[in-house]
């Protein structure tokens, strides 16, 4: 069993087995793998435990409804699968920076933390506006040949791209 | 179908659960729960994020296709519009940019100990879907609704039988992984 312990796979298998279980969950479960409607349940069972059941009665979570299901527990499997993995091969650290951010940005965790935070709220708001993320729309939808899916996925990244480039310098170093 | 089996309450939890490790493990040993990777793909410095992507595409659309030709499986495609799918799909990128993880990706992220991605990232998307949920109704009656286009799919907008489309898009991306490492990337 030592490819378990392997710090890192082919992106091939990694992607042929995100394939294989995008299938699965058609086959078995009928549902397609997709993360950020868990962020919304999550974040409206939190509202209602500030405002005693307030948030419910928005439009919006009568549509999607704060509920413990499928997806919300795949959410939680993300968790558990990648401690296991990275538990396996010696790769679980706890960090606060990332490399590639303390060479260019030192070692400030409070810019660190405040463009996480930016960025996570228009990551969450962008993908309830485009109704889903990476894996929804990204892999799921896109292999259903969704025209919204296939839309999203090339905004998500000319979005990221034109971040990341302009964070990094890249047009004018 | 397995619509038996699609009923089972507790038991599609334990599914879910278990499809979610999966995933993560995945992900994982895939080393896009990195930042440095995500970045790293968005720089053009690596190119894995594309080619698990591709890669997964390529599968899950031949899998799930052949599954419903043989009844399998009941497909779901999400409804998008102009104003839907750019706007929002742009927002998502613009985030995903500063973040350096994905709503998936972020989670693996945490479960590796990296904290920017807990107390950061996740706390950043609880509070994005929440303002999303707080202005839904006035973004619904204006800029959501704008050139929609409904549950379409490409098949529908080029007016082919669905396996033409992905036998094309199947050769599109096994041409482009190929291209890929023969360029070295």
């Amino acid at each position: 069993m030592n490819w378990l312990r392997m710090t890192e796979w082919s992106p091939y298998v990694v992607g042929a087995g995100i394939g294989m279980l995008n299938m699965l969950a058609f086959l078995l479960s009928n549902k397609s793998l997709g993360c950020s409607t868990a962020f919304s349940q999550t974040s409206c069972m939190l509202e209602n435990m500030l405002t005693g059941g307030c948030a419910s009665r928005k439009t919006y979570y009568q549509k999607l409804q704060p509920l413990i299901d499928w997806q919300w527990m795949l959410v939680i499997g993300i968790f558990i699968g990648a401690f296991i993995s990275a538990k396996l091969s010696g790769t679980f650290s706890i960090h606060f920076l990332p490399q590639l951010w303390k060479e260019n940005f030192g070692d400030t965790m409070l810019l660190r933390w405040s463009t996480a935070i930016i960025g996570g709220i228009l990551l969450g708001y962008g993908a309830r506006w485009a109704g889903g993320c990476t894996s929804g729309h990204g892999i799921s939808g896109t292999a259903q040949l969704a025209l919204s899916s296939w839309l999203s996925v090339v905004c998500f990244f000319i979005g990221g791209v034109c971040t990341a480039m302009l964070m990094y310098n890249v047009f004018w170093s | 179908m397995l619509t038996t089996l699609h009923q089972k309450k507790s038991l599609q939890l334990l599914m879910g659960l278990l499809t979610g490790i999966a995933f993560g493990f995945l992900l994982q040993k895939g080393n896009v729960t990195n930042y440095d990777v995500i970045i790293g793909q968005l720089l053009f410095r690596n190119m894995i994020v594309v080619k698990i992507m591709l890669t997964a595409v390529l599968v899950a659309m031949i899998g799930i296709h052949a599954m419903k030709a043989f009844g399998l499986a009941t497909l779901n495609p999400k409804p998008g519009s102009v104003g839907k799918s750019i706007i929002g799909g742009l927002l998502f990128g613009v985030g995903f940019g500063l973040l350096g993880y994905c709503p998936g990706t972020v989670i693996g992220a945490a479960g590796q100990g990296s904290l920017d991605a807990l107390l950061g990232g996740v706390i950043g998307i609880l509070i994005g879907t929440g303002l999303f949920a707080a202005q839904y109704q006035q973004l619904n009656e204006s800029i959501l609704q704008k050139g929609d286009f409904g549950t379409k799919t490409l098949p529908d907008v080029f007016k082919v039988n669905e396996w033409v489309v992905i036998i094309h898009v199947a050769l599109l991306i096994i041409g482009l992984l190929i291209g890929l490492e023969i360029a070295g990337l």
